[in-house]
């Protein structure tokens, strides 16, 4: 099952850490349950059953907000006091008005004076305030609807909120992404997980495709997958300059999932030119052809969410467990997410209880890696996420 | 008044917990040989969210980890601490601050955004609030934006005040009203009401009550602005307060149980912080500026006069929003203070890739600079939007026409560096910096300090525990906070003004505990460190030079005790506003010279960076 991942720092300065050291890294799974809870904002009503199959856009659950109001000065408009204007309302409150409809007409001096008064929207009046002389003017509801993201069957309904969608699929975090909810096919693009992906690449065959690139997106490439109505690119990696420009705008908090690029855009490493681990990279190219529901939402302030990648299918295997709990042990399988051994894969070698001093000067717990090549370094353990097997 | 288990007097063992965005602190302290010292720490991840929802579970987790390292029994089987100490397990007294689940976030509303919006801003922020939005009739946007704005938010509460007792009234039902149509819901779940507390003026609460007594949680305290002279923000920060207790904690995942297990109300950090930096001020009897440099936001504090200030910026932090500080503060000027040659991409990115994965610390030296100098920029701008809150009342000076007021100009800010005698700091960079001298430096860069500053900080993080501990047992948080908590990092002496690079700053005559007198002459660009310890005090007489002040004027002699501290007396010449030549190698240069002159960082790593 697929829940938020739980992050421990490892605080040296304060010695009390050795029992938790552990930090755990983004999922990459290749065959897993994924439960997806689909909740309104509000309360309203809640379409399927327990046991019913959805697909990707069947709508689960639908509610209203209320409309927009609007405030309609109205005492000042006709020029009277605030207690005088409710005789000259040709609307009463409670009912309904068209734009453009009289709701108050007052006359004086036998009609020389004549002042009406027009709805400035269609809507309900909710109030009139005989301090304020203000008439509110309450808008359609708008209906807000949740679809079902992920094809699969509920397990749960959450009365009148919602509903849980599970499905059998290869389930991918990445560490970083822009856009919101979007479907498409995978399509590996690049031979390999350090070769960019550039603009010349892409071609109006990848409408609305999941695109997979290796180390980096270019900026071009990012341009050009709008064009040609991409609906999302998966990459190791993205230049922040390009990002920036590509948004229009620079990322200050990473709270994204709003922005309307045109393009779901989701980095798997880090910001830089970044091989996309190359486990990553072969479950992918596994399921090139795939249809995959894909998200860039991130947060990770309060309560962390990742983008992710979800590619439903029947394959069952059975898959080594959350392993979070267990955290680091001599032979898990890391990577080093910080300078100045940035995207270096290796195994713990060893985890000294002692705190060691870093060039920064700093005493820490650190942890000893061995790295792919055989090169044995230290780190802080807060330096380092465990690669989820 | 909480009730306590037994008598302070009779207190030997307190816990005190932070329950924090990330991680949940805690710290024990017990009362030996008559005296409260810190004992030890325990620190677990806060389980505020899913699949949690339960923040005592971070809380037992830290706990835990206490008892595993003294061996003393904390945790009372059915939940909660084993209160009172029987002389075995147990502690006297359990009390916890907390910003998890991001803190109280609310929106303030006035008439005038200057003046009763002002204060209203002004009262949240005191209360320890994160102020997502001012709404005022004069705020610069049309209705139909704040309606816009305000259905967007979703605060956990809203002050509402405007108008003077038997002043403006037509304008202030006008935004009650705006801000019921907008029709605003809570943020943590539809199943309660929204807190709203109105401190207007005092004569339309009929017509308040009439309005939003349905679909609110409606709370009236006395006016903010009783007259335009008069601030009273008291009794608004009061009702904040109890409703946060009431409606805000009691909605939060597993805070109904965290409220059963402590003997007085939970208080949000910032304000637990807060206190501790009053407990400064009211000790030492004098000006003090404080920070809480955190991860997510940094909370300005100043206590000028006796009158207190919180400003937070919740935007500016060293991880989380550590690229929303680049954002605002640009990268050039990140850049500025980093004495080799990096390139701006690469900074951009590391600063982007610490966002993603905010729990990681530099390990080389290299990257630690690289964070030193987003924090001076991070303390810059959190000052300068503090300067922006602790302003004197406007509308009062000019009285003769409502149009006047109107008219004038943004009053100045009271923060004045020269008055502050004592400047505080707080969070993790500043507590954990390898040498406390980078504290210093760091505090004194990005706050300019000027005249004489004892600078201080917070040792291992405890201030928001002390603060709220403070507020039942004034002794036991004032002993802990002397002796374990407040470090003592030494003296700044900084002459205001610039004039040409090498010329004479000012000259300074220091008697030193052993008798020994220092001369020294400083030129525009020099900083000094002069060794001085913790206990040690000195006699100093500063001659500044013309175009300088050092406090007594410009040109003006001045002599004064100083204290020492960890780090030592730092005698600054650089400048007020700090001098930074136009040309790149001239600027590393200089900084190198500072980093070099205060053994600010290892001599031979930084020589490998150059």
């Amino acid at each position: 099952m697929v829940d938020n991942t739980t992050e421990k720092k490892v605080d040296g300065e304060n010695g009390a850490d050795e029992a938790h050291a552990y930090t755990p890294g983004l999922k990459v799974k290749k065959a897993t349950i994924v439960d997806k809870m689909r909740r309104l904002p509000l309360l309203g009503e809640v379409y399927p059953k327990v046991g019913d199959m959805v697909s990707y856009a069947d709508i689960v659950a639908k509610t209203e907000i209320s409309g927009d109001p609007e405030i309609v000065k109205l005492a000042m408009m006709l020029g009277l006091e605030p207690e005088d204007c409710p005789q000259f309302m040709t609307k009463q409150i409670g009912e309904t008005v068209e734009q453009g409809e009289r709701i108050a007409f007052y006359s004086a001096l036998w009609g020389l004076i004549k002042k009406e008064i027009k709805s400035p929207a269609t809507g309900t009046i909710e109030s009139f305030s005989d301090v304020t002389g203000q008439l509110i003017l309450r808008g359609a509801p708008i209906p807000v609807e949740v679809d079902a993201y992920i094809p699969g069957k509920v397990i749960e309904i959450m009365p009148r909120e919602g509903a849980v969608i599970e499905t059998n699929a290869a389930f991918i975090q990445g560490i970083f992404g822009i856009g919101g909810e979007v479907h498409g096919d995978i399509q590996v693009v690049v031979s390999d997980n350090d070769q960019t992906l550039v603009a010349d690449m892409i071609t109006e065959e990848h409408n609305n495709k999941v695109l997979i690139s290796g180390n980096m997106v270019t900026l071009d490439a990012l341009k050009k997958a709008v064009e040609m109505g991409v609906a999302a690119i998966v990459s190791g990696g993205v230049r922040h300059d390009d990002l920036t420009t590509f948004t229009g705008e620079e990322i200050g908090v990473a709270i994204t999932g709003q922005e309307e690029v045109g393009l779901t855009l989701i980095i798997t490493e880090g910001f830089g030119m970044m091989n996309m681990s190359l486990r990553t990279f072969e479950l992918l190219k596994e399921f090139d052809g795939f249809n995959a529901s894909v998200n860039g939402t991130t947060q990770i302030r309060a309560g962390v969410l990742r983008p992710e990648i979800i590619i439903p299918h029947d394959i069952v295997e059975e898959d080594g467990g959350e392993g979070i709990s267990q955290g680091m042990v001599p032979g898990t399988p890391i990577r080093i997410i910080r300078q100045p051994y940035f995207g270096a894969i290796g195994v713990v070698h060893s985890l000294p209880v002692e705190l060691q001093r870093l060039e920064s000067e700093s005493a820490v717990r650190v942890v000893s890696i061995e790295l792919d090549g055989g090169e044995v370094v230290t780190v802080p353990r807060a330096n380092v996420e465990i690669i989820e097997e | 008044m909480a009730t306590l288990s037994k008598p302070t007097e009779e207190m030997q063992f307190i816990i005190a917990t932070d329950v924090g965005s990330t991680t949940t602190k805690a710290r024990l302290f017990h009362k030996k040989d008559g005296e409260w010292r810190f004992l030890v720490a325990g620190e677990a991840p806060t389980t505020v969210e899913a699949p949690y929802e339960d923040v005592t579970m971070g809380v037992q987790n830290a706990v835990r980890e206490i008892e595993e390292l003294t061996g003393h029994k904390l945790l009372a089987p059915e939940g909660g601490m084993i209160i009172p100490y029987d002389g075995e397990k147990g502690v006297d007294l359990y009390c916890t601050t907390s910003s998890a689940g991001g803190g109280l976030q609310m929106m303030v509303s006035g008439l005038i955004k200057s003046m009763t919006a002002e204060s209203a801003n002004r009262a949240a922020l005191g209360a320890g609030a994160i102020v997502m939005d001012v709404i005022a009739r004069d705020d610069g946007r049309q209705t139909y934006q704040k309606i816009r704005r305000i259905r967007s938010l979703r605060p956990d509460m809203i002050l509402m005040a405007g108008g003077t007792d038997g002043g403006a009234s037509q304008h202030v039902m006008e935004i009650a009203e705006l801000i019921k149509a907008a029709e605003p819901k809570p943020r943590l779940g539809v199943s309660y009401q929204l807190p709203i507390v109105y401190a207007g003026n005092k004569e339309l609460r009929p017509q308040i009550e009439e309005l939003l007594k349905e679909g609110f949680a409606l709370d009236m305290v006395d006016n903010i602005r009783p007259v335009l002279e008069q601030e009273n923000t008291e009794p608004a920060r009061r009702a904040v307060h109890e409703l946060f207790m009431e409606h805000v904690m009691s909605h939060a995942p597993g805070y109904n149980n965290l409220m059963k297990w402590t003997e007085i109300d939970i208080m949000p950090t910032p304000a637990g912080e807060g206190m501790a930096i009053q407990l400064i001020a009211n000790t030492y009897k004098q000006n003090v500026m404080g920070v809480g440099l955190g991860g997510a936001t940094t909370n300005v504090y100043s206590i000028v006069d006796g009158r207190f200030v919180r400003s937070v910026s919740a935007n500016l932090g060293m991880s989380y929003s550590v690229t929303n500080v680049m954002k605002e503060a640009g990268i050039e000027n990140i850049m500025r203070w980093i004495p080799f040659d990096l390139d701006k991409e690469e900074v951009a990115a590391r600063l982007m890739n610490k966002m993603i994965r905010p729990t990681t610390i530099p390990q080389t030296l290299e990257d630690l600079i690289v964070e030193h100098s987003v924090a001076r920029e991070a303390l810059r701008l959190g000052l300068k939007h503090h300067r922006s809150i602790a302003t004197r009342l406007k509308g009062v000076q000019l009285q003769r026409t409502i149009s006047d007021m109107f008219e004038q100009s943004v009053a100045e800010s009271y923060i004045d560096m020269m008055t502050m005698d004592i400047c505080a700091g707080t969070g993790g960079l500043l507590s954990h910096a390898p040498r406390r001298i980078q504290s210093m430096l760091i505090l004194t860069d990005a706050w300019l300090t000027e005249g004489i500053t004892r600078m201080m900080q917070d040792s291992v993080f405890m201030m928001p525990h002390l603060g709220v501990l403070s507020t039942v047992y004034r002794d036991a948080a004032w002993s802990v906070f002397d002796k374990d908590c407040l470090l003592r990092l030494g003296t700044s002496i900084a002459a205001k003004g610039q004039a040409k690079f090498g010329e004479p700053v000012m000259e300074i005559d220091i008697t030193m505990p052993n008798g020994k007198v220092i001369n020294e002459q400083l030129m525009l660009g020099d900083l000094k460190l002069i060794k001085l310890g913790a206990d040690e005090e000195a006699k100093v007489v500063v001659r500044p030079a013309k175009l300088y002040d050092i406090g007594a004027g410009p040109g003006e002699e001045l002599e004064a005790t100083v204290q020492g501290g960890v780090a030592g007396l730092m005698l600054d010449a650089r400048g007020r506003p700090l001098y930074f030549p136009e040309e790149d190698s001239k600027r590393k240069e200089l900084l190198l010279s500072w980093f070099k002159a205060t053994d600010m960082y290892d001599e031979e790593a930084l020589g490998r960076l150059l």
